[in-house]
Formats: C-alpha cells, structure tokens, sequence
C-alpha cells in the first residue's frame, strides 16, 4: 500500500520550507483514500441490506417481509422511467425551494431585526417564541383553514418549519458580533444602512449559514410529511400511495429519493456557504475548506503549501 | 478607580474663544458611561498638528477620553469640540485606531483600506488608487489582496493605520494601537508612525501605558489618573522627542518625572 507516495511530490517545495504541509498526510487522509471510505459506508450498508433481506433474517427483527436492495434497485430504475416520477421529484422540490428561499430572507431580516432594535424585538419576540414550539407539522390545520389551495399550505409549512432556525441562528449571530467592527465603521462616517450591509451581513453570515443548514432539513422533513398528509403529487405522497396499496419496493424508492435529495440540497447549503465565507480562518485539518481561499485556485497541493507558512504567521502577534 | 480629579494646566493661557490652531478641546468635561462616570471636570486642548500622547494605567479612562473624542460616547457634562463645533458623533473627519483586530475580516487588506472611500461615495477607481498609495506607505504594497488573518498581528495594525489614514481626516485618535505587538515589531511601528504623519497634517491624540512609548511619539504628553494625589494632571513636554533623539540624559530625566507624577 505504498503507491501514492510519488503523489506527495508534486507539493512546491520553495513555498513552504520545513512547514507543517511538507510532512505526508496519514494514508486515511488523503483525499482518494477519503471517498472510498466513504462510498465504501454506504456500500456496505446497502450489502447489509441485501444480506438481511436475502436470508429472510428473522430474529427480533423481522426481515422476511422487507424488501431487498435488488427489488428496490430494480423497482427504481422502473420509475425513473416514467414521467410521474419526475413530476413528482419537480413538485416536491419546487415547493421546497419556494419555502426554504421566503424562510431564509425572513428569517435573516426578521432575526436581524429583533437582534438590533429592542422595539421589534419587545413586538414580534413574544409571538414568535409562542410560535417557535410548534410543530410544523402541526400547522397542517391552520394552513388547510388559510390558504386556498393545498399547494401554498405546503409552502408554508416548509417555510415555518426552516423558518425558525435562521432566525434564531441569525439573531444570536447578529448579538455576537464584535462591537468594534461596528464602530470602526462609524468612525469611518458609516450610517446604519452601511453597518448593516458592511458589518452586520457579512459578520453574522457564518451563523447564518449554520441555520440555513438545519433549516433545509427540517424543510425536507416537513414538506414530505405535509405531502404525506395533505398533498396531490409530490415525493411524500407518493410514498404515502405506494403505502396504501402494500407496494412496499415502492415505498423504499421515495424513502431513497428523500434521502438523496436532502442530502444534495443541504450540501449545496453547505458549499455555498463555504464558498461565501472563505474568509473564514480554518485549521489545516479541514483540509479542503482551508485550501478553497481566494488566492487557491491553482489546485490542492499547491494551496495547502502555500497558506501553511502564512498560518504559521497569524500566529504570531 | 472609578473616578478620578483631573485638573489639567493648559499648556498656554487660554482664550475666551477658541484660538486658531486648537483642533480638539475638553472643557469641564465629565467622560464615562450614563452611571459610571469616569473622569470630571478635564480640560484638554490639543493643538492642530500636534501628537498628544495620554499615558496612564489601565482602567484610568484612556480609551474612554477616545471613545467621546470619537463621538461614540457623548460627554456626560462639559464641552467636547472639534475646531469649535460641538462632537455628539462619529464623523470621518476622526479616525479611530483600535488596539484589537479592528479589520473586517471578511475583507481584503486593500478592501479594509479602501471602505472609508467607498463610504464616502468615492469612485471605485480613485479609491483603489487611494488605497494602493497608502498600503504602499506602510509597506503592505505586497499583501494588500490577503485577508486579515492571512497576515501577521503588525502587518494588521499597519492596514488598520491606513485604513485611518486614507480619508485624510483631521483628527486621528489612536487606542494603543500597538499595545499588543512584540517589543520588536513595536519599535518599527512607531517609526513608521512618525514618519507617515509627517506627511500629513493629521491631529493624533495617542494613548497608551507606555511612558516610553509616550515620551518618544508625543509633541505634548498628558498624565491620566494614577499618582498618589489621585488626580491626572498635563505633563507639558514639548518636543521629547527631538530631545530624547539628542539627549540620552533628557530622556531619562523626562521619564523620571512622568513616573513619579503616575506614582510609580
């Protein structure tokens, strides 16, 4: 298991003389070796899968009703052949998309609001710690009553529920900020307008961003089970018919569309948000997310040599 | 020490109105937060051009005589003015220098240098220009496309000086901006300090708990608090110094004086 060691080579070596990024990373660490291991988790869950199902395990668990991996895979690759399969993925992330992207702005103006004026924050913070403890789920009567057609009360119900979290995250950061920046601001004849957009925007973003996470997910969580309840078409509820009619495969491809969806979605959160605070001070050991600064477009290796001598400078005071 | 007496000795007699020449003056002032007042009845004049350095242990109301200076904390009573106009805010017209990271981390060295511009409406590319000038004169010319954190604490400091500096303003007020560099890095600092001062006509009024410090960058230098009697009183020193660049003996005779009055 020796191969890669001609990869380290092409590290430049002038740039970083005897610093930290000259030793080799541990075999497990590099990156090849990272998406194996991670391909190689779900393989193995989805061999676990197959073996429990193929033998008809039935210990405590009962396995000999489940469907296997094969029937599920094969049952997939029927759907995704028809149209009421992508239909359904289409509907489902519209809504999705619609709620999340009216959660994120009100959530971000809303928690930036009480954060900075004790008068909103005296108006909306009682009504919407009433609120806040509320499943979304459980506003599916209240948006059946409200809202004209099911497909706005789904959107809603995907809003509130990725609303609270950006607005909670947003107003913690939006308390955390540094004062100095703000008044270094002012000193520069800055107004409120120009310490929103200057100092309080940007600073508070990392926060921001660690609401907007959880918000997707919470997002997918309750746009399913709205689908689910009160729903024509969707993900959620196609899963729900294929319940009612004992099609268990099935029930399995809209589990697995779920998944797979919520996972792209909150990555693409993720590396947006990356991508918008690359400025960010990170450790070397996050490794992708420090080589991704602004002057590290060359590539990887070269990144990772090149901003290991400037840490090391940071350091010092 | 939550309060303390200062009652300074105007270096000349002064006037009914305001003579030429002062930029920023106290009178009677009371300085401190709403319930914490932490100096009274201060009477400060620090002349146009001049480098006033305020030196004085911790807690005696240094950075708290720089926040109402800077407009952002109003005087509790007294006079507080610029050139005759009463300060109640934050104007671009005094900089503040911070002795924390006071860079916008998200912003490039050049990007921090050049807000003060773009807050003032200035075209982006004059103030990118404004901007190269200064990051040159303080020997960042090489750095400017990193961010904060990508640089050393000094090299911050010097972005931060010309960030204050770029927007010409007639009045820059400096929070020990070096108090937390190395003695090395400190020294450099100050005599990149002088020296890009001279080129402008920039008022500083300097603070810092270095009576070294004090003595070497001060055309005056004020005494805050501390001392046995209590009170902060107006060491008038002109020129140390020049003095303490001819005279070794000078120095030590200066810097004799300014510890006792501290009672130290």
């Amino acid at each position: 298991m020796n191969a890669p060691a001609p990869t380290v080579r092409p590290r430049p070596a002038p740039e970083a003389p005897g610093g930290p990024a000259a030793a080799p990373r541990p075999l497990l660490r590099r990156p090849w070796a990272r998406y194996t291991l991670r391909a190689g988790s779900l393989l193995a869950a989805l061999g676990l899968w197959q073996l429990l199902t193929a033998l008809d395990v039935n210990l405590w668990l009962r396995f000999a009703q489940f469907p296997s991996a094969t029937d599920v895979v094969r049952e997939f690759a029927d759907r995704l052949g028809t149209g009421a399969y992508w239909q359904d993925l289409t509907d489902s992330l519209s809504r999705i998309l619609t709620g999340f992207a009216l959660a994120a702005v009100l959530g971000v103006s809303v928690g930036t609001a009480i954060a900075r004026s004790p008068l909103v924050s005296d108006l909306l913070g009682p009504v919407l710690e009433v609120c806040r403890p509320i499943p979304a789920i459980a506003l599916v009567p209240v948006a059946i009553l409200m809202f004209p057609s099911n497909e706005q009360g789904i959107v809603f119900i995907t809003f509130t529920a990725a609303f609270f979290p950006v607005m909670v995250s947003t107003r913690h950061a939006v308390r955390a900020l540094a004062p100095v920046w703000e008044e270094a601001v002012l000193t520069m004849g800055g107004g409120r307008g120009r310490v929103l957009v200057s100092v309080v925007l940007p600073g508070a973003l990392p926060g921001i961003l660690g609401g907007l996470s959880v918000g997707i997910g919470v997002s997918w969580i309750c746009v399913i089970s709205a689908e689910m309840i009160s729903g024509a078409y969707g993900v959620g509820y196609r899963t729900w018919q294929d319940y009612t009619i004992v099609d268990y495969p099935g029930v399995f491809v809209g589990m697995t569309t779920i998944g797979v969806l919520g996972w792209l979605t909150s990555t693409a959160v993720e590396l947006a948000g990356r991508r918008l605070t690359q400025w960010l001070p990170r450790t070397e050991t996050t490794g992708r997310a420090a080589t991704t600064g602004r002057t590290a477009t060359t590539g990887r290796s070269g990144a990772t040599g090149r901003s290991a001598p400037v840490r090391k400078e940071a350091v010092a005071p | 020490m939550s309060t303390s007496d200062v009652t300074t000795t105007p270096a000349a007699p002064v006037a009914e109105a305001a003579p030429p020449g002062v930029r920023l003056r106290l009178e009677d002032a009371a300085l401190g937060r709403p319930g914490a007042p932490v100096l009274h009845g201060l009477d400060l004049e620090v002349t146009s051009g001049d480098i006033l350095t305020v030196v004085g242990p911790s807690g005696c109301g240094k950075s708290t005589l720089l926040r109402t200076l800077a407009g952002l904390l109003p005087p509790l009573g007294g006079r507080v003015s610029q050139d005759g106009a009463p300060i109640t805010r934050p104007h671009a017209d005094r900089a503040l220098i911070f002795q924390e990271d006071a860079l916008l981390p998200w912003r490039t060295l050049r990007a921090n240098v050049e807000l003060p511009l773009a807050i003032r409406g200035v075209p982006r590319a004059e103030r990118r220009g404004r901007a190269e000038v200064w990051l040159e004169r303080v020997g960042l010319a090489e750095h400017s496309g990193r961010l904060p954190h990508r640089v050393s604490g000094g090299q911050r400091q010097r972005a931060q000086l010309a960030r204050a500096l770029v927007g010409e303003p007639r009045a820059v007020l400096m929070d020990e901006p070096f108090g937390a560099l190395d003695a090395q890095t400190r020294a450099g600092m100050q005599g990149l300090l002088v020296e890009v001062l001279r080129g402008t006509r920039a008022t500083v009024v300097f603070v810092t708990h270095d009576v070294d410090e004090a003595l070497f960058l001060g055309d005056r230098v004020v005494l805050l608090g501390g001392g046995a009697q209590g009170g902060g009183r107006v060491l008038d020193i002109p020129h140390p110094r020049e003095r303490a660049a001819h005279d070794a003996a000078a120095t030590v005779a200066l810097r004799r004086q300014v510890l006792e009055s501290l009672g130290m």
